[in-house]
């Protein structure tokens, strides 16, 4: 599906993947996270090839795929202790700051299948925020996010960007990051 | 700030899909009821006579057991595929297998162990002796605890096939048979009054070698599932 794709990331950069519908940006984005295995090349993160010790890589990743990775029956604020306690220790207050921040606050103790989409996809980047990664790989962020929220996730990823983090961003529209610019690759 | 260790991110997941079953308790019922209702009915088809049950109890129970515990398997991980939440549990960045462990131990919590509590209940109205309700137990724990692991193996490979509930059963159900067998024969014996534990013996070694194999291929059909 993807022939001759080369891409480089620094710390503090952020790359929009731009192309048309079914041109392979998601599936390029599940080979970045190591969710897919490429039949050719690879991943290699800090030079070391992804596959060599997966666990440490994806530890350090956090993925925003198609769906939210949301439990129906869970709260916004179970979602977000079951999700991020996975990967590290995260206290109640911290999930309070992070639900605020997006704007669920008046919605923390409603289960998520209540909830809008565009509040639903607020609430999985709330779970991008609190993953403490240095890579963020966002499939369509901004799907179903009012200007509000859009506003709300350029400035959010500035500040990951501003803390030495990288993103990559697959996306319609040109991503507005305030204070960086975007580098774009095509897919074609 | 601190990387959760593996014990707590077991700990989290178990609890996590304990409370998600008890808040689709039907998930939790149904095998349950699936048992009561076939151990009920056989008396009504066969014959009312204690005698003539008591001969057959052992084996109607596990086989009632068996197909009851299986009709739970394929929501092990369906829901978690289908939601997205599979994903970020390969991208934990904790060991697959022991992530996989901490789910079949929820499942068989959640759907074997109801199964365990009521069956002396239903044994009795099948005029099992009360000394062989000890091995009946025993058998039926370890006999679910093998097809929670055998079926989650099941239950992985077969995520995102359509119609993957019939291949499901076709996987698991063969090897379960040596389960089946042990098992209905260490009630049989209990019920005569004969002493169960070799074949209760052989059923622990299955149990033991299912529950260490199994994660290993579930964490390895999990990871071919996202291709």
């Amino acid at each position: 599906m993807l022939r001759g794709v080369s891409l480089e990331l620094a710390a503090g950069q952020v790359v929009h993947i731009a192309g048309s519908n079914g041109v392979g940006k998601t599936t390029l984005l599940r080979v970045l996270a190591g969710l897919l295995t490429a039949e050719q090349g690879g991943v290699s993160w800090q030079g070391r090839p992804v596959t060599a010790s997966f666990e440490v890589y994806a530890a350090t990743l956090a993925y925003l795929g198609h769906s939210d990775a949301l439990k129906a029956d869970f709260t916004a604020r179970e979602n977000l202790r079951h999700e991020v306690g996975l990967r590290r220790d995260v206290t109640p207050a911290e999930i309070d700051d992070a639900l605020a921040r997006v704007g669920l606050a008046g919605c923390r103790d409603l289960p998520a299948r209540v909830l809008s989409a565009g509040q639903r996809r607020r609430l999985a980047m709330a779970r991008v925020m609190l993953s403490a990664a240095s890579l963020w790989i966002l499939d369509e962020p901004f799907t179903n996010l009012d200007h509000v929220g859009v506003v709300l996730l350029s400035g959010v990823i500035a500040e990951q960007l501003d803390a030495g983090g990288a993103v990559i961003i697959a996306a319609h529209q040109p991503p507005a990051i305030p204070r960086h610019t975007v580098r774009c690759v095509e897919l074609v | 700030m601190m990387q959760t260790s593996i014990t707590q991110a077991m700990a989290l997941i178990y609890r996590g899909d304990l409370i998600l079953a008890f808040r689709r308790w039907e998930q939790i019922a149904q095998p349950v009821v699936f048992l009561a209702m076939v151990t009920t009915l056989v008396p009504l088809a066969l014959s009312p006579e204690l005698g003539e049950l008591r001969e057959i109890a052992g084996g109607v129970l596990w086989i009632a057991a068996l197909l009851a515990a299986l009709l739970g398997l394929e929501f092990l991980y369906r829901s978690d595929h289908a939601d997205g939440t599979l994903e970020q549990m390969l991208l934990s960045g904790q060991p697959l297998a022991l992530i996989a462990l901490a789910k079949t131990a929820a499942h068989w919590t959640a759907s074997g162990l109801p199964l365990v509590l009521v069956s002396p209940l239903l044994a009795v109205g099948l005029g099992v002796p009360a000394d062989a309700l000890v091995v009946l137990m025993t058998s039926l724990a370890l006999g679910t605890g093998i097809l929670s692991s055998l079926g989650a193996v099941g239950a992985a490979l077969t995520l995102g096939l359509r119609r993957g509930s019939v291949l499901l059963s076709l996987l698991v159900l063969p090897l379960a048979m040596p389960a089946l067998i042990f098992g209905a024969r260490a009630v049989d014996m209990a019920i005569h009054g004969e002493v169960a534990r070799g074949p209760l013996l052989l059923l622990g070694a299955m149990f033991v070698l299912s529950l260490t194999l199994s994660p290993m291929a579930v964490a390895a059909a999990l990871r071919i599932s996202q291709e």
